[in-house]
């Protein structure tokens, strides 16, 4: 029972990494049409530059916030030069596209900071936390604090703020929303600043664990591409909620079932995505886009 | 010494989709404070008249509001100008609350001042939205959603009103509610209105001035008693 507890914990600190980088995603998938193959290296690069403040001397939380700060640029920067001058074109283009842009990310943070792993700080106590007769990690509950402030951050801002209100209406309506006045497309930038945002946010939490390299968020963005499966693409929260989902199976299936164990992890979450689009291909939560002409 | 410029002046207008010309040089002008409307079998022309003024299609051309070009405009600074457009099909965002429709109605207004209480004046205008203010607009019936649309341009203040179709699929009671209030925010707003209207025998009535639009090009135009009474515009449009 114990061991249950643990692990169903560590498995939402992971699901929380996966939810964030699911969430964003789903944002952009919803905003542009767009699904952004470079999230996890857009997130892996978001990462070495809090690294390079904190080897500079800026303490933990101050480099978080402007780690924060310069993904949202990034991303702003990302869909003004490289994105919006293929917006309209062939869905495989764009594929092309950000796939290009996660090599890129890719081999840049390589020959900046080379492959070599870097150990990466956790703004959390190494001792673990008891509950009961339960130990937790620190690292993995601060983890999901994080996660949960973050997404509840978000929620609020898209609830409860004018410019969150415009950037709901800039993805549902592009059409309307230019008849209100709206500039659709810093809305859809900013909508991916918000997204590189969520993104650094998992990258930082999970170097601690994975260690910080170049190829750190390959296998967080399969999990992630899992997580908005099993939620649906078209479902922000549901996206958030799936993340979680496949944090705590992945931790289960590895710990009970004894031939998957670590090395099968993986097939786990791809089995996860091909079950869920065979069964249910919106997914949990999402809903069939109709087009119209 | 000049007389001030009209509201709206339409020079020479022609407008594109694709390579395929949908208007073919239309000239027209409406005064500050009237209500306009251009009539018109489908395909005439109407729609995309509305659109050019909103920048939503490729012109040649000039249209200048109160003396100024929108020709270089984008849509969204076309609105700040005071311009709101109630389009075709309404435009409603679906997934949002009647509320929320509202609020972004008021995102491209120059003045912030004074959001809270047009939402009081909408509502006076359509007691039907206040009901539903927290409900998603998707959910409302037809009727509903055309208040809204014209409750959402009003929210912007405008100084000019387009307006496409609003009768359309519309119960007639529902229509005459609408065309009544239309009145009202004309007069008592002075809000000027350029509307389309299949409907001619109601356009007829709401509107002092008339545009006859065929094949994209303007082919009648006079005050509305005048052309009630043409013979060839009751034939055509008015069915007697």
């Amino acid at each position: 029972m114990e061991i249950f507890v643990q692990q169903v914990v560590s498995g939402l600190a992971t699901g929380g990494i996966y939810a964030a980088l699911a969430l964003a995603l789903v944002m952009i998938y919803q905003a542009t049409d767009v699904v952004n193959f470079a999230q996890g290296e857009m997130a892996m690069f978001a990462t070495y530059l809090c690294w390079t403040m904190l080897n500079a001397g800026v303490p933990y939380w101050g480099a978080f916030v402007g780690t924060l700060v310069l993904a949202f640029l990034g991303g702003v920067i990302v869909e003004r030069v490289v994105i919006r001058p293929v917006e309209g074109a062939p869905i495989l283009s764009i594929v092309i596209v950000t796939l290009g842009l996660l090599v890129i990310f890719n081999s840049v943070a390589g020959w900046i900071w080379s492959y070599v792993q870097k150990p990466f700080p956790s703004p959390f106590p190494s001792t673990p936390v008891k509950a009961g007769n339960i130990f937790f990690g620190s690292h993995d509950i601060g983890q999901i604090f994080v996660t949960l402030i973050v997404l509840a951050c978000i929620w609020m801002f898209f609830k409860f703020t004018p410019l969150g209100l415009a950037m709901r209406a800039a993805a549902h309506n592009p059409v309307s929303s230019r008849l209100v006045g709206i500039r659709v497309g810093w809305m859809l930038a900013m909508g991916w600043g918000l997204a590189a945002v969520f993104g650094a946010v998992a990258g930082m939490m999970v170097a601690p664990v994975l260690t910080l390299e170049p190829n750190m968020m390959g296998g967080v963005q399969i999990y992630a591409f899992a997580g908005a499966t099993l939620g649906g693409f078209t479902s922000p929260g549901g996206a958030v909620l799936g993340g979680f989902i496949v944090g705590v199976v992945e931790n289960l299936v590895g710990t009970y079932v004894s031939f998957i164990g670590t090395e099968l992890k993986f097939t786990v979450a791809l089995g996860m995505i091909i079950v869920v689009l065979l069964v249910k291909p919106t997914g949990l939560f999402g809903t069939r886009i109709v087009k119209r002409v | 010494m000049s007389a001030a410029p009209p509201l709206l002046e339409v020079r020479e207008l022609e407008a594109f989709y694709g390579r395929t010309k949908a208007l073919h040089g239309v000239s027209f002008s409406m005064a500050t404070g009237g209500i306009t409307t251009i009539l018109g079998a489908n395909g005439a022309g109407k729609t995309t008249t509305l659109r050019a003024i909103s920048r939503m299609v490729r012109t040649a051309g000039a249209i200048l509001f109160e003396g100024q070009p929108l020709d270089g405009r984008a849509t969204e600074q076309v609105v700040q100008l005071g311009i709101a457009h109630a389009p075709e099909g309404r435009g409603t965002f679906v997934h949002l609350t009647v509320e929320e429709n509202l609020r972004l109605g008021a995102w491209g207004r120059r003045e912030r001042g004074g959001v809270e209480d047009d939402f009081e004046r909408v509502y006076g205008y359509f007691p039907a939205l206040k009901g539903r203010r927290r409900q998603a607009a998707g959910t409302l019936s037809g009727g509903e959603q055309q208040m809204l649309a014209v409750a959402r341009a009003l929210m912007l203040r405008p100084r000019l009103l387009l307006l496409d179709e609003p009768s359309l699929g519309l119960a007639p009671m529902v229509v005459r509610e609408i065309f009544r209030i239309l009145r009202t925010v004309n007069k008592d707003a002075g809000v000027s209105i350029l509307l389309v209207e299949q409907n001619a025998a109601l356009a007829l009535d709401l509107a002092d001035h008339v545009f006859l639009l065929e094949t994209g090009r303007v082919v009648m135009e006079g005050p509305s008693e005048v052309l009630r009474k043409d013979d060839a515009i009751r034939r055509a449009y008015l069915g007697y």
